[in-house]
């Protein structure tokens, strides 16, 4: 677990990996028009994270990347989740009112009754907070699993990472 | 030991006995009982969010504040998880 | 009574997790009886806002036609990032008691049996 799996594994993992990523963002993207959004895109590319851990090792994953930058990144997807709540709060009446349904820059326009044809620039804020929540459930998630994965290995203080002393 | 037991199979068969019963007495499987709600949800929410997905305008507009509380548990969890492990690995 | 079967599924998969929590001794036999009761709560939810012969409530290409409730999907999803937060704590939690007492039976910690 500490130490990683064979070559081919960590090859196949790493050509595998950007794929993955992209098809949870597109889940992420597109919450408003097909099921997904912010939590189940988020949820794909944590996993997809996973799969990078337990073919690396925990070893040479947390020399890539410490948690310190993952907390960091959790705290903008809440930061940014709170303060788009609190602009409704300013250009509307009360919290979480959806302010930017109508108007002509970014994601206004309002499908007409009953359409069945899916366009990207409706929604209002609703892409937006999908972003926010997702990339708060991916850094928070793979946080999770890095920790467990590091704390919990097994090797003797004063030994290599391949067994060499 | 053989009381705690005991005890524990009467416990186990009531509350199996109560499952069951209620699971009989709820309304048949395919016919709510009260949707005026959700109906008002379903004819009025490409009107006042503009989103075609029903559930995401339930998840971000109608009911945010669940939403706000839901992220909350979420960085409550990871501050727990590394405030257990950073005093393991010492 | 045929008609009523998605929530005898529910109720045996909450007793099955339930029988896990009362009667077994290892920790981990009862985390995952925890996590059985927290899915046969999720379809519990699920199934209750089911209309015979509708579809999901997105309309980007729909059949048309009845839509069902969307209010207890929007409540599941809650509760399974809340089940997740909760399997994490408990692991962990269960990591730090088998390094402090070297055991993992619930009747030796705590000192209760001798």
């Amino acid at each position: 677990m500490s130490m990683g799996m064979s070559k081919i594994v960590k090859t196949v993992s790493s050509v595998v990996f950007p794929f993955i990523v992209i098809y949870g963002l597109y889940i992420i993207a597109h919450g408003h028009l097909t099921p997904g959004g912010g939590f189940q895109g988020g949820a794909v590319v944590a996993s997809g994270c996973a799969m990078l851990l337990v073919a690396h090792g925990s070893i040479w994953t947390i020399g890539k990347i410490r948690e310190k930058q993952l907390s960091i990144l959790e705290s903008t997807g809440a930061v940014a989740f709170i303060l788009l709540a609190l602009l409704g709060l300013v250009f509307g009446t009360v919290f979480f009112k959806n302010f930017l349904v109508g108007n002509k820059f970014l994601f206004g326009e309002i499908p007409g009754y009953l359409s069945r044809v899916a366009n990207f620039n409706t929604g209002g804020v609703l892409p937006l907070m999908n972003f926010a929540v997702g990339l708060k459930v991916i850094a928070g998630l793979f946080a999770i699993v890095l920790v467990m994965a590091y704390a919990t290995s097994t090797f003797k203080k004063g030994e290599m990472e391949d067994g060499k002393r | 030991m053989l009381k705690r037991d005991f005890a524990a199979v009467i416990f186990f068969t009531v509350v199996a006995v109560f499952f069951v019963f209620a699971a009989l007495l709820t309304h048949p499987f395919g016919s709510p009982d009260n949707p005026v709600m959700d109906d008002y949800i379903i004819h009025n929410t490409q009107t006042e969010v503009g989103a075609n997905n029903g559930v995401t305008s339930v998840v971000f507009d109608y009911r945010g504040f669940d939403t706000l509380g839901e992220a909350t548990v979420l960085f409550t969890a990871v501050a727990g998880v590394i405030l257990v492990f950073r005093r393991l690995k010492k | 009574m045929i008609y009523n079967i998605p929530y005898l599924a529910v109720a045996a998969l909450i007793l099955v997790g339930l029988y896990g929590v009362v009667f077994k001794r290892n920790l981990i036999k009862m985390v995952i009886g925890v996590t059985l009761i927290e899915s046969g709560v999720n379809l519990f939810l699920i199934t209750l806002g089911y209309r015979k012969g509708s579809t999901a409530p997105i309309y980007t290409s729909s059949p048309g036609g009845l839509m069902s409730l969307p209010v207890p999907q929007a409540l599941t999803l809650t509760s399974i990032v809340i089940g997740v937060a909760v399997l994490a704590l408990m692991l962990s939690f269960v990591v730090y008691i088998y390094r402090h007492y070297k055991t993992l039976d619930a009747r030796k910690i705590g000192g209760e049996d001798e």
